[in-house]
């Protein structure tokens, strides 16, 4: 092993005698005044298989949209074979030789293989396709690397990781020298997962080069040649990986320590809210996504949950407030069994549930505020009698409310749509703490939100807590997990494997356990 | 509005591209809708049974459902005041009448929850239920009146007249106008009570505007199905029931003219609201009674009139559609000077 990260060492110095391949200089970017990347500036060399490591909404994404022409720079350039180049759209890129591979594939499913290479290509002549003669050069380029792929097998016959190969082909085939891989191997199986390796492994011989975007440590560690940390939209180093281990790069990702900058006073625990006992849960596509999960959580705590996204989180808050029915296992809420109880009866229970995704489930964006406000008690008093809403009564108690969370709307009547994310969420949070909850359950709060929209947001459920209120909290942003909570647990594809008071914490540790490379104390 | 006058313009030209006379066929139309009582009366008695199918459409849209089955609940709704206003004799007026009514309601709803029930049940688009019942629905209509609830000796294919105890009162002497525009009118008012004063119209309009949203309240979306499917229907009902009870005073095949349908376009002119209804429904009933006259006096066919109704939807289609690209302009217009950081808490631009 040592043997071999010598000669890839050797390999390396060798390599970047030559001018790099790409380099971005000074790219910023931003989105409404949020600030996406910031001075960024990055070397890519020929042949290597360069990392990019950071947290969710780090700045990934965004940089290498950028280097695909999907969205132009705010600020700064990039250099291509030492040449200013103006990447205006994929097309420019395409014909660099810069290719991508998505997250989400961009593939048509009812079509060939064939079909989906040529797709958006020039392709034979005077309009007319030459569908065999693609084929071959497709069989021809999959053999070159050792992929067996059928060019006439239609793509929705094909695996995850067979579509995945098809789409680094398609960009092979269209001529590209860089490959971007955006977190490849997050719908992946650990086996198609070697293979993808042993792939980009066959491309860097044929001195191809790939950008590899992820936030897993091993397999960074397993691939990548140089690895280059962003955080907060800025790149804080780029290192190569001999030269480090997965501690310190968990450390680099994290951004050392900066802890809790919010007054809290110290917990004081009340009886046990709510007490899930190996709980399995299934996700809509029928994969098990949460296992054997048990969890208890008093009143006047806040349980951090944290994880990289997509390990369970998801489910895990629907399962608690009854969206999800679990395969089995056990959700008690202030001691009622909660088993085949519906969504409704788990409000009943005093859930209150700041949910993931405000637009898509927290708020109805065609309606009012006030109609919003009511969107959890409106069929009880004292908001309806005898199916009536009584909207006098709710006129005044949303005026109180939007007034006691600061809500910047011109008045109650006012779309929800029209207003801003912040102000959004602050409907949101006011409807879900003004029922007085014994649980609440608060899903990414700060998404997209401000700095002092996010400050707000923390005190209102740091508030909560103080009365009493049983918080769990789940988010991907390890500042605010550490911030707010008095415990912490991390989910790892559906397991919790850690759980540690929250001044026990070290960040590395975290870094670690959120990427799966070491389990703590359940 | 700026459709219905561009839609009346484009018809003028294609009245004058004919070789007709627009003014004429215009001053026409207006003396036969509006130029003396029974005009007026007439015009009222076309407008009655557009409110209902309007509110077919709307109610079910409202809860995000495309109900295309107004025809086919007018045609049972007909049917089964019909059955009521020949089979039970001897009541008085107002009670015959009341029941006779609301025996079109529970027809007409049943067949709008059947379509609500296979969507629950069964995930069956209410779009392909609703359209294929309507000539379930019709050839029932075909087949009762010609079969079991014939008129003996069975020379015409209709059923037996109904009693006279459940025609509906005529108010207006020397016109047919009956009281079932009150009925619609009564309608629009509940319309609007029911979505705005009440939770379950609250469910509904959550329902319709975000289903996960409600769900996560704890709503149960499949009961808005069912509740709104059925109280569709029964509006659609009351238009064949109004019609048959105060006009036709008997069952016949086809007695409906595309009411059903005509009452989608109505909705969509009226936005779904209550007003827009009611002044969409008086629009194409003004429309509708003048075209007689016109056809009669300037030789402008009929048929124009389907024409204008066409040309209102698609121009209302048409600017939602050009409201849309506007939008995503504006979007991408933003999106590109997103570097200028904007006002945090500013509205967007776009309502």
């Amino acid at each position: 092993m040592a043997n071999k990260k010598q000669m890839d060492n050797q390999a390396l110095t060798q390599k970047q005698t030559t001018p790099p391949l790409l380099e971005m200089r000074h790219i910023s970017k931003y989105f409404a005044g949020v600030r996406a990347n910031h001075n960024i500036n990055l070397q890519i060399c020929q042949g290597e298989v360069h990392a990019l490591l950071g947290e969710n909404g780090a700045g990934k994404s965004t940089l290498m949209n950028i280097l695909y022409g999907l969205y132009p720079p705010t600020a700064g350039k990039i250099y291509w074979k030492g040449q200013a180049v103006d990447i205006q759209s994929p097309k420019d890129a395409i014909a660099l030789g810069i290719g991508m591979v998505h997250q989400h594939f961009m593939l048509i499913p009812a079509l060939s293989v064939v079909e989906n290479v040529v797709l958006g290509m020039n392709c034979g002549r005077q309009g007319r396709l030459n569908l065999n003669e693609a084929a071959k050069k497709i069989e021809a380029l999959a053999k070159a690397y050792n992929m067996s792929l059928d060019p006439w097998a239609k793509v929705w016959q094909l695996s995850v990781g067979q579509q995945q190969r098809l789409e680094i082909l398609k960009a092979l085939y269209k001529g590209a020298d860089l490959l971007i891989l955006d977190e490849p191997t997050a719908v992946l199986t650990p086996q198609e997962t070697e293979e993808l390796f042993n792939m980009i492994r066959r491309l860097t011989e044929a001195n191809h080069t790939v950008i590899f975007i992820s936030h897993k440590l091993n397999e960074i560690m397993a691939i990548c040649d140089r690895v280059s940390i962003l955080r907060l939209g800025e790149i804080t180093s780029t290192i190569h990986v001999c030269d480090t281990c997965q501690q310190t790069l968990a450390r680099l990702m994290m951004g050392g320590e900066e802890l809790s900058a919010i007054e809290k006073k110290p917990a004081s625990l009340h009886e046990t809210v709510l007490e899930c006992t190996k709980l399995c849960c299934r996700n809509t596509r029928g994969l098990m996504a949460l296992k054997d999960l048990s969890l208890s959580l008093a009143g006047g705590e806040i349980l951090g949950i944290a994880g990289v996204d997509g390990n369970g989180q998801s489910e895990l808050a629907d399962a608690i407030c009854g969206l999800l029915t679990p395969e089995s296992g056990k959700v008690r809420i202030n001691g009622v069994d909660m088993a085949g109880k519906s969504a409704r009866a788990f409000l009943e229970q005093g859930v209150g549930h700041i949910p993931e995704d405000r637009h898509r489930r927290g708020v109805v964006l065609s309606m009012n505020i006030r109609e919003n406000f009511i969107l959890m008690n409106y069929y009880k008093a004292p908001m309806s009698h005898k199916h009536l809403l009584d909207w006098k009564l709710i006129d005044r108690l949303t005026d109180e409310a939007m007034a006691s969370y600061q809500v910047k709307a011109p008045d109650r009547d006012a779309l929800m749509q029209n207003l801003s994310g912040g102000n959004q969420q602050k409907i949101v949070l006011a409807r879900e703490l003004s029922k007085a909850p014994s649980l609440l359950i608060a899903m990414h709060p700060s998404r997209g939100l401000d700095f002092g929209a996010t400050a707000y947001v923390h005190n209102r459920i740091i508030e909560a807590r103080d009365r009493g209120c049983a918080v769990l909290l789940i988010s991907t942003e390890i500042e605010e997990i550490l911030a707010l909570s008095d415990r912490v647990a991390v989910l790892y594809e559906g397991e919790v494997v850690g759980q540690m008071p929250a001044a026990e914490v070290k960040t590395d540790t975290l870094g670690l356990m959120m990427a799966g490379a070491l389990r703590g104390a359940g | 509005m700026a459709s219905v006058l561009l839609a009346f313009v484009v018809s003028g030209v294609i009245i004058h591209l004919c070789g007709l006379d627009v003014i004429s066929a215009a001053k026409n139309m207006i003396e036969g809708s509006l130029g003396s009582k029974n005009a007026i009366a007439e015009s009222l008695l076309k407008m009655g049974p557009l409110i209902f199918t309007g509110l077919a459409y709307a109610l079910a849209a409202r809860c995000g459902l495309v109900n295309i089955g107004a025809e086919g609940q007018l045609y049972i709704g007909g049917l089964t005041a019909a059955l009521v206003g020949i089979y039970i004799p001897n009541l008085p007026a107002p009670l015959h009448q009341l029941f006779a009514v609301l025996a079109g309601f529970v027809g007409g709803g049943l067949w709008g929850f059947l379509s609500g029930w296979l969507k629950v049940r069964f995930g069956s688009s209410e779009v392909i239920t609703t359209i294929m019942l309507n000539y379930v629905a019709q050839y029932l209509i075909n087949y009762l009146v010609s079969g079991p609830l014939e008129e003996p000796p069975g020379t015409f294919p209709q059923s037996r007249p109904i009693v006279e105890s459940s025609q509906l009162t005529r108010f207006l002497p020397g016109t047919r106008l009956h009281i079932g525009i009150f009925i619609a009118l009564l309608c629009l008012v509940l319309f609007y009570f029911f979505l705005w004063k009440t939770t379950h119209g609250y469910e509904t309009r959550v329902v319709g505007a975000n289903p996960e949203a409600a769900s996560y309240a704890g709503m149960k979306p499949s009961s808005s199905v069912l509740l709104c499917m059925f109280l569709a229907g029964g509006c659609a009902g009351l238009a064949g029931a109004t019609d048959i009870l105060g006009i036709q005073w008997r069952l016949m095949p086809n007695f409906s003219n595309g009411a059903g349908f005509d009452g989608i376009a109505v909705a969509l002119l009226g936005h779904n609201t209550p007003l827009g209804i009611f002044f969409a429904a008086a629009l194409f009933g003004i429309v509708r009674s003048g075209a007689n006259l016109m056809q009669m006096l300037s030789k402008v066919p009929v048929s124009i009139v389907n024409i204008l109704q066409a040309l209102v939807v698609l121009f209302v289609a048409a600017s939602n559609i050009v409201f849309l690209i506007a939008r995503r302009r504006a979007i991408a217009r933003a999106a590109r000077r997103d570097s200028a950081p904007e006002e945090p808490n500013a509205p967007s631009e776009i309502p």
